[in-house]
Order: structure tokens, then sequence, then C-alpha cells
């Protein structure tokens, strides 16, 4: 074995990246339960590339048998079923994993100097996600599938002047047709998963480059032991957090499992309803909501009256949130020494968030447009908040070493 | 065109996410384990709903290994027509039906829905609200409207169990508008069957419309418990290594 490794090495650098990202790649040993979401993340990529493999072994990306093909997974593949509640609900939990990902870098200042590039990366990759689960929604080519693909794409003609021509050119038809399907699928199945793995080895790399932050917000680099060059405070990855993150792994796949077995369609949220009938380009359903996880976005967009302002509005949602490297001035990183205002802002933005994703599900009326209007607002004056109070910000003194 | 496609998008747009409506439905008192209410909403199926609509996704051999039946029971009891060679249709065979679109437009003014997913699109509970909630109405080409679809296309199949109902109207003044409301039924000609018995019958036929929309869902929920197990135990383990390895740390 030793002889085989050593004959590797002379040719590939196995050794040495096993050690650098695996055996010697020192991580603060303070880590709590916020820190299991970004291995789980990795988990749930590889869940929903090995299902999506076996489903295109299945699925037909055609408009006349697409839907129908989904159905011969259900019944009629061997275990199509499993594997097709498998990849439905690695997409959901694919964003409640992120969205706890990212909260957790909100609240330990992980998007700070030295790791903007990381935090870029991450949302590149939120980006791409999204448009991953927009493409993949279109395929099982129901109902829902068809006009949630309908006004997602027709928001991009509020663009002036090109707006007519981009959307002709994403459909690829002057509705959502065949074409469309097709592509989508393509997109779906080769290119967007291309640029997630890409991102998330650029990620990782950028992150094993600068180290982990934790929830001290502390830099454990700058304590070393001065003869083995060790951070004091940090461990190993392997195996400290590998068997840490084991147990994370199986906790997460009970919950999984517990919706994969008892709740796939998660009452009409991760697998709507109206996606049980067959697309119809003639027939609108009365009320197209997107996917949860693109609600609170969707929320903002209907809380602009104008259509362009709307679209410019939930699109600035998401692009602010690429800035916050810079957007917020303080130097202290975790929430644990930072002011009261930090805390209070923070806490209306995630009740903003989650607000806005429950407001986009309910009918349209007078009083939840109101309400959207409000919790826009409240989610962009995190921002201008943070931008404003960040810089001079009352903090606690942060210590030279983690706490726990 | 693409101009008209805007403006229809435009119209959805203000439109999306509108109520559904909210007529109240009865709970379906049906039960997924109860493989004699499905075979009996089987045979229902096969003798009222399936001359128009089809259960195109499922196979008839699929019910006959589900309810543990045959493959000649499944024949004796669903199968009435020949495919497209002239041989009476295979056991393997989809459910598919003959009736042509056309046909189906002329007779229904619609295309007959495929009713395999139906119970997953519209609910066991509308299932069972609406197939007994037909009046009798002659506005409609049927002579037949309902509370839960509104002038529906299709006519009352089961008229001969449940019987014919009338509409007793009350006309209610909202915000100084007076509306007419349907506030109960009176039986016009009896059906063969009690109102007990007609819900009975109906609740299996939705009980087997259930299976049909998920014919694995049973044994979906089985394999759970086996894999929750599994889990449970591999997390005491798993917990149990990192507590071993962690020792050194803390």
């Amino acid at each position: 074995m030793g002889k085989l490794i050593g004959w590797i090495d002379d040719r590939f650098p196995l050794s040495k990246m096993w050690n650098e990202h695996l055996a010697e790649y020192y991580a603060p040993k303070n880590f709590n339960f916020w820190y299991f979401f970004g291995s789980l993340a990795l988990l749930v990529l590889v869940i929903q590339i090995v299902s999506g493999i076996f489903l295109t072994m299945h699925y037909k990306p055609d408009g006349a048998s697409a839907f129908a093909s989904v159905e011969y997974i259900m019944r009629d593949v061997p275990y199509g079923w499993l594997i097709r509640y498998i990849h439905s609900t690695g997409a959901t939990a694919f964003f409640i994993v992120v969205y706890l990902h990212m909260f957790r870098g909100l609240m330990y200042g992980s998007y700070k100097q030295p790791r903007e590039l990381i935090w870029l990366f991450g949302m590149f990759i939120y980006l791409a996600l999204m448009a991953e689960a927009f493409m993949g929604y279109l395929l099982p080519w129901g109902q829902m599938s068809y006009w949630g693909a309908q006004v997602i794409i027709s928001l991009f003609s509020a663009i002036p002047v090109i707006g007519d021509d981009l959307t002709l050119w994403i459909r690829g038809d002057f509705v959502i047709s065949d074409a469309t399907l097709n592509r989508f699928f393509a997109l779906h199945v080769i290119a967007l998963p291309f640029v997630i793995v890409f991102l998330v080895i650029a990620h990782i790399l950028a992150l094993h480059e600068v180290g982990s932050n934790n929830p001290d917000g502390v830099e454990i680099k700058k304590n070393k032991d001065p003869v083995t060059h060790i951070p004091l405070d940090g461990i190993p990855f392997h195996p400290y957090y590998s068997v840490k993150d084991i147990v994370g792994v199986v906790a997460f796949l009970f919950f999984f499992s517990v919706v994969l077995f008892y709740f796939p369609e998660g009452g009409g949220y991760f697998l709507e309803h109206a996606n049980f009938i067959a697309s119809d380009p003639l027939k609108t359903p009365e009320h197209i909501a997107p996917v949860w996880y693109f609600t609170p976005f969707y929320a903002i967009l209907r809380a602009v009256p104008d259509k362009l302002m709307g679209v410019g509005a939930m699109g600035a949602a998401i692009v602010l949130l690429f800035f916050l490297p810079w957007i917020d001035r303080c130097k202290v990183k975790s929430i644990r020494y930072r002011s009261g205002i930090y805390k209070a802002n923070l806490v209306t933005f995630v009740v903003s968030f989650v607000v806005l994703g429950w407001l986009a599900m309910q009918p349209v009326n007078a009083t939840i447009t109101l309400m959207s209007q409000v919790f826009s607002f409240l989610y962009f004056a995190f921002f201008v908040v943070l931008y404003v109070t960040s810089k001079n910000e009352q903090t606690k003194p942060v210590p030279d070493r983690v706490t726990s | 065109m693409k101009k008209h496609i805007l403006i229809l998008l435009l119209a959805i747009f203000p439109a999306i996410s509108f109520a559904a409506s909210s007529a109240h439905l009865d709970t379906a008192p049906i039960d997924i384990h109860d493989k004699d209410s499905i075979k009996r909403g089987a045979k229902t199926f096969a003798d009222y709903c399936y001359s128009c609509h089809s259960a195109g996704f499922m196979r008839f051999n699929r019910i006959a290994k589900d309810m543990d039946m045959s493959d000649d029971e499944i024949r004796e009891m669903m199968i009435f027509t020949r495919d497209k060679k002239g041989e009476v249709t295979k056991v393997g065979d989809l459910m598919n039906v003959a009736m042509s679109t056309d046909y189906a437009k002329g007779a229904f003014g619609g295309p007959v829905p495929d009713l395999s997913l139906t119970a997953r699109s519209r609910g066991a509970n509308w299932l069972y609200t609406y197939l007994r909630t037909f009046y009798a109405d002659e506005g409609r080409p049927s002579g037949m409207n309902n509370t839960t679809f509104p002038d529906v296309g299709m006519p009352h199949v089961l008229w001969e169990q449940q019987g014919i109902k009338k509409p007793v109207y009350v006309t209610e003044e909202h915000a100084g508008v007076s509306v007419k409301r349907i506030e109960s039924f009176d039986t016009v000609q009896a059906g063969s069957m009690t109102e007990e018995e007609y819900d009975a019958f109906v609740a299996d036929l939705v009980n087997f419309m259930v299976y049909v929309a998920e014919p694995v869902q049973v044994e979906r929920r089985e394999l759970g418990v086996y894999v929750l197990i599994y889990l449970a135990i591999f997390f005491v383990f798993a917990y149990l290594l990192k507590k071993e390895y962690w020792k050194d740390v803390h």
C-alpha cells in the first residue's frame, strides 16, 4: 500500500493534496452547529448529481413525452420513484442548507477580509443554483413548470430595447415550447452542473488558502505554535471534523428521509399540486406561485407596481448580497462581539426574508401588497443601515484566542 | 403574434397567485391500506369512468400485483376492450381509452381529462365532494351541474346510484346586491342507493384514484420506517465515534 502511494506520489500530488485539504488543514476547534452546512451542501450536490444521472437515463426531454416519462419513472422504473423523490427533495434540501450556510456567514462575518473571494464564489454558486433549480423545474413539464417558466422568462421582457428579443432568444420560440424544454435540459444536466462544480472547487480552494473563520471571528493563524507553526486553536480537519461531519450527515439524512418517504410533496410546496397536470399552453392555472426557495425575491417583484422597477428591485435584492464584504465596514467579524444595532438589523433582515417568502405564496390583495412593500423596504434597509452604522460601530473587545 | 403573447402575459401578471376557490370540501373517508375498498373502487372505475376517462400512466397488471390479484381476475374485472390489432387488451397495457379528443369535444365540449393523477392535482377531498355535489340544472347540456365544479362538462354518470337532486335557493343581500345561493338540495328522484351507501361507494372510488395517482405510496411509507431506524442507529455510532476522537480536543 505504501509502495503504491509512493508510486502515485511520484507522478501525482496525492499525499500532498490529502494533507493540504484534510489531514493537515487546520480548522478552528470551536466550530458549532452552524458549521455543518458547508459539508452538507457538498453532500446534497453529490446527491443531486448522482440521482440526476439516473433520472436522465429514463427521462425524455421532449414536449410530447416529458410529462409521461416522469410518470414512467414514478411507476415502471424499479425504484424510479425513490430516485425521483430524492432529486426533488434534494432541490429543497439544497436551498435550506445553502440558506443556513449563508446565514452562518452573515452571523460570524465570514465574508470579511480576507474571505471576500470565498463569499463571491459562494454567491456565484447561489446564482448558478437558482438557475439550475429554475431550469430543472421546467423538466417535469407540468402546468406549474410551464407557467412558472413563462412568468419568469417574461421578466426579461421588462428590460428596455432588447427585452423582447432577449426573451425570444432564451425560449427559442414565441412561447415556452419543446425548444425551450430541450435547451433547459441541456443547461440543467450539463452546463450549470459544470459551472457549479467548478465554483465549488474555487470556493473550497479559496477557503483552504486563507483558512476557516469561526464563531468568535478570531484569526487562528495569528497564534501559531512557535516550533510546529500549527495554529494553537486549530485541529486537523481529518479526523476531527470528518468524524464530526458524519454525525451531521446522518442527522441530515434522517430529516431528509422523513420528507422523502412521508412528505415528498411537502404539502404542495416542494411538488406543487398543479404540476401533476401536464403542461397546457392554453390553460393558465389560477394560482401561479414559484417554488418556495424563490418566493422572497418574488414577493419583492410583486411589491413594486411597475414591472421594470420590480424586476430591478428583485435583481438588486440579490446583487446587493454580492457587495456585503464592502457594505459591512465593521472590523469585528462575529456577531458575538458586535453591537445591538447589528444584531437587531440582522434579525430584521432574516425576519423580512422569511415573511417575504410567505407573502409571495398568498393571493394578492391590498394588505398583502402593503405588507410586501413594508418587508421589501426592511430587506433593503438592512444594507443601508449596515453601511451607515458599521463604520463606527460600538463593538465589544474580541479575544485573542477562540473561547470554547 | 409576439405582441399578443406579451399582452397575454401582462394580463396574467396581476392575476398571478389569485386565490383558488375556497369552496367547502368534505373529508374523504378513505384508507389507502384497505385493498378491498380499492378493488371495489377499481370495479366502479372500470364500469363507470373508464369508458371516457383514461388512466393512461397506469397498467392493469400493476393494479393486479398491488391488490394481490391474478391476471385473469384483473382481466375479468377491468378489461372489456380490444387493442389496435383487435386482440383483447393485454394486462400489461396502459389504461388508455378509445375515445378520440374530437369525439369528446363534440360530446362534452372539451377533451376528457386523464385520471391517473387527478387525486394528486385536485386532492382526494375535492374528488369526494365533487362526485357527491351534482344537481339538476336545465340550463346545462347534460341537464346537470355541480357546486364543486360549476358548469362542468361531465354529466352525472352516477345518477342511477345517487338519484337526482334539485337545489333550493335562498336570496341574500351582500352590500346591496342580492345574491342567489344554494342552501340545500331536494331529492327529485331517488337513487338505487341510500345516501350513506352512495357516500361509501364514492369513497371507494376515490380511494382507488388516490392509489392510482401514486401506486407506490404504501411501499414508500413502509420502506421509510426501515431507513429511519437504520439512520437512528447509525447516528448513535457516529456520535460515539465523534466523541471518542474529540476526547483529545476537549
